[in-house]
């Protein structure tokens, strides 16, 4: 079985490189033939892909434990769900997943589009096959997921697993790296039309609008993956927070950083033809720092004094990345003048240049991300030395940077194109801005003094304010109109331009999101070593330990401790974190326990039985506002959702949109949007 | 040209900011990653940085005295095997356990006049074969960067 598996992956291999060369030597000869026997050789790879796929997971489930990833991944006594979650829970596997995602993207973006872009879609498959080789040749002959132990070991097969890493256990870890994968092989979509646009010569931007929706869904993911990443460290780690600037999480956000300038700087280019240079960049940087985010969890790039495991597939990455980076510069400057702006930016204040610094900023924080992230490696090579930073450089940077976004987020949308004469910019900003000198005053006379939670919740209110406005304004109009209630009027507005006020709900999610960020501010943690009886108090909260207790269980020993939860002497709630040690890995787990409520959490973690004596160790923390962050991430859910629903007037309102622009994108006022 | 004049202006000042406030975030945070024999051969440049020291916790040499505890780290490999380092870790988080007799452990903090280590946090990992893979962490440590997190993505 395991030969069929790696035989299928070889023959994968194999047909990738056919796909490639037949799909350019086609578009070069103009030999249809070839073409489409490219085509064909897309849906092959995926089938061959999906075999071994098939079987790797049929030896997961089944127990296969002659197979090293099943004995190291997987165990009898799992359940189906974490059987299959392991396909992705280790280094072999995982990389095995993004092949066959991106198998997966390629066949639908051949499917989809076999009947359009004639021109360009062999370039496309080109491309994707390019990368899905590179995949391959990492799947075959760097880690093949179909070792058996019999290779030079003396053991045939093993009685049980390993199991899956106990971490790993539970529900958002089991969709999380899915979400986050979809993401990151998504955004080869758009990179390939990107390039093959360019490779062709295309006039135009027929490339964004054909990717817009895969930047778009692809976006999405990324968010899901990256806020099921949060939530999972702030409930399964036990450290108390969501976010700790390790290299693993930044290796997340860093591309969805780009993504996100990406989706903003693309309405440039459609409205006013400017930036496509620009966004050629994005685009491409997006996609490379999709692969560079694989390597860095990969290879063991960055946590090199602890790296387990180095593996040379550091040096595979680097090299793919090299080639392509270098492809991609050199294809952008040799086509530089197929990308000339339409136009010119105007005045300071104006939409464009909303959109400029939004891009700037969130490039800033890319920049500084990567640079944080790198800084061993970077001092290293340079003064010999490893430096480190630690998470409070990345808030010193990203905090004002985030502050800033969250003003053009309120601002941005609300400023007109090209130039904005000071008396409209008195009517739109006049109230969000005293609301939002109110709201910071009434915090301050409240006793808040952390500049910057002030300026936040400030700063929050203020886009709540213009978003509403805009709302408003617009149901007012259609409600007087068509004569409907304003509630009915809200809904048809968002129908009519589905971009423009879905952007609106995804940019009030952000802000609800940003409400929680602030109250990380006010974070209050305690440890103590406490004994049954003893009692202490946290934020309003006094906690009286009433048990501790052990036991052993099956898989784990554990070590439990009862909580009575009190508020002005009364109870309201009894909290059991717990501790778990599991016999397979002898790892320890915590399962904390959160009492969840929108004003604050609190959080306790048992964390060790105590050095003496019959106490335990509980770390107590109130996070204010934590909730905020997941409502808010529905939001942003929703709204990109709306985003994707075509609207219902596409035509009439791209022309009302822009007026006074002259650029032949307006006339062609294919796209309606923000 | 004037528009792009105030742009280059706006854009100057932005950057200029972001570097400053970078430039400072490094200063306030930088950590030398060194190993014991490393901290040995920088002699007195090792004061007054902030310091983490990679090990191996030399066995029975655990020692807790009230809140504090004490232990040596060795060098585990490279021509200086074997030199010790003498830490004593006065910090308040519980110690992980994972941190135990020939345990890879991270020291973070200073190192004292007499040159013995003083730390505020201790990181560790079992130095057990069977479990040295990339992507295991302990619970009730900040996951920083001694561990990656178990392969999230």
């Amino acid at each position: 079985m395991e030969n069929v598996g790696a035989l299928s992956l070889l023959l994968a291999f194999c047909v990738a490189i056919f796909a490639l060369f037949s799909s350019i030597v086609g578009a070069w000869r103009k030999n249809l033939f070839l073409v489409a026997a490219a085509q064909r050789s897309v849906y092959l790879v995926w089938a061959l892909i999906t075999t071994a796929s098939g079987l790797l997971l049929y030896g997961l489930i089944e127990g296969d434990f002659r197979l090293q990833y099943v004995a190291s991944h997987s165990n009898k006594a799992m359940p189906l769900l974490y059987k299959i979650t392991a396909w992705w829970g280790g280094q072999e596997g995982s990389l095995l997943f993004w092949s066959w995602i991106l198998s997966c993207y390629g066949a639908v973006v051949v499917f989809t589009n076999r009947k359009q872009f004639k021109t360009i879609m062999p370039w496309v498959i080109g491309v994707i096959m390019f990368t899905q080789i590179f995949f391959l040749i990492l799947n075959n002959f760097v880690v093949p997921p179909f070792q058996l132990w019999a290779i030079g070991r003396g053991i045939i097969t093993l009685p049980d697993g390993q199991g899956l890493n106990p971490l790993l256990q539970t529900p958002s870890m089991a969709i999380h790296p899915p979400m986050l994968y979809l993401g990151y092989v998504g955004f080869i979509v758009p990179f390939a039309f990107a390039i093959a646009s360019l490779i062709t010569k295309q006039p135009g931007d027929e490339w964004i609008h054909t990717t817009r929706r895969w930047t778009l869904v692809t976006w999405l993911f990324q968010t899901i993956g990256i806020t099921l990443g949060m939530g999972w460290a702030y409930y399964v780690l036990g450290w108390g927070g969501y976010w700790a600037w390790d290299p693993v999480e930044n290796a997340s956000v860093l591309p969805w950083i780009t993504a996100t300038a990406f989706l903003h700087s693309v309405m440039m280019q459609e409205k006013r033809g400017m930036m496509k240079v620009w966004n050629m960049v994005l685009v491409s940087a997006t996609f490379f720092l999709c692969i560079f985010g694989t390597m860095l969890t990969r290879s063991g790039l960055v946590q090199s004094v602890h790296a387990f495991g180095i593996s040379s597939i550091g040096n595979y990455f680097a090299t793919f990345l090299a080639i392509g980076i270098a492809a991609t510069v050199w294809l952008i400057l040799d086509r530089l003048e197929f990308l000339k702006s339409e136009s010119h930016l105007e005045s300071v204040v104006s939409r464009e240049s909303g959109f400029l610094f939004n891009n700037l900023v969130l490039l800033a924080s890319c920049f500084a991300v990567l640079w944080g992230t790198l800084f061993p490696v970077i001092s290293e090579a340079v003064t010999g030395e490893k430096i480190s930073v630690d998470a409070p450089f990345f808030n010193k940077v990203n905090i004002p940077i985030g502050l800033f976004l969250l003003f053009l987020t309120g601002a941005g949308p609300l400023i007109a194109w090209r130039r904005s004469s000071p008396d409209s910019l008195r009517r739109n900003f006049m109230w969000p801005t005293i609301a939002m000198f109110v709201l910071m005053a009434v915090l301050f006379g409240a006793g808040i003094r952390n500049e910057y939670a002030l300026l936040s919740f400030g700063l929050c209110l203020f886009v709540t304010a213009t978003i509403a406005s805009e709302f408003i304004k617009g149901a007012i109009a259609i409600a007087h109109k068509e004569s409907m209630n304003v509630v009915r009027a809200t809904i048809e507005l968002t129908y009519r331009n589905t971009r423009r006020y879905g952007g609106y709900l995804v940019h009030m999610g952000v802000v609800v999101m940003f409400v929680g960020f602030t109250g990380a501010a006010f974070n209050k943690d305690l440890i103590v070593e406490a004994s049954m009886g003893k009692s202490f108090n946290i934020g309003r909260y006094e906690l009286k330990i009433t048990d501790i207790k052990d036991g052993d269980e099956e898989n784990y020993a554990w070590m439990k401790a009862k909580i009575d939860v009190l508020v002005d002497g009364q109870k309201i709630d009894t909290m059991e974190p717990e501790r778990r040690i599991y016999k397979a890995s002898r790892q320890p787990t915590s399962h904390v326990d959160i009492r969840r409520r929108l004003n604050e959490d609190l959080f306790l973690n048992f964390a060790a039985m105590a050095t003496q004596g019959q106490g335990a160790v509980i770390q107590a923390y109130v996070f204010p506002l934590v909730s905020w962050i997941w409502v808010g991430f529905w939001v942003v859910l929703i709204g990109t959702i709306i985003c994707l629903i075509p609207s219902k007037i596409k035509y009439s309102y791209a022309r009302t949109e822009v007026v006074g622009t002259t650029t032949t994108n307006v006339s062609k006022g294919s796209h309606a949007k923000t | 040209m004037k528009p792009y004049m105030k742009f280059g202006l706006v854009i100057g000042i932005v950057i200029a900011t972001l570097a400053w406030l970078a430039v400072g975030g490094v200063n306030e945070t930088k950590t030398y990653y060194k190993t014991v024999a490393e901290l040995q051969q920088m002699g007195d440049r090792a004061q007054g940085k902030r310091l983490r020291v990679g090990g191996d916790v030399v066995k029975g040499s655990i020692q807790r005295s009230g809140k504090e505890v004490s232990f040596h780290l060795v060098q585990q490999d490279g021509a200086a095997k074997g030199q010790l380092l003498k830490v004593t870790y006065t910090g308040s988080d519980p110690l992980p356990d994972t941190f135990r007799d020939d345990a890879q452990a991270l020291a973070d903090g200073h190192l004292n006049a007499d040159g013995s280590f003083n730390a505020n946090k201790i990181q560790a990992k079992c130095a057990s074969k069977y479990e040295a893979k990339p992507g295991q962490i302990k619970p009730g440590t900040e996951p920083t960067n001694i561990t990656s997190k178990p392969s999230r993505s």
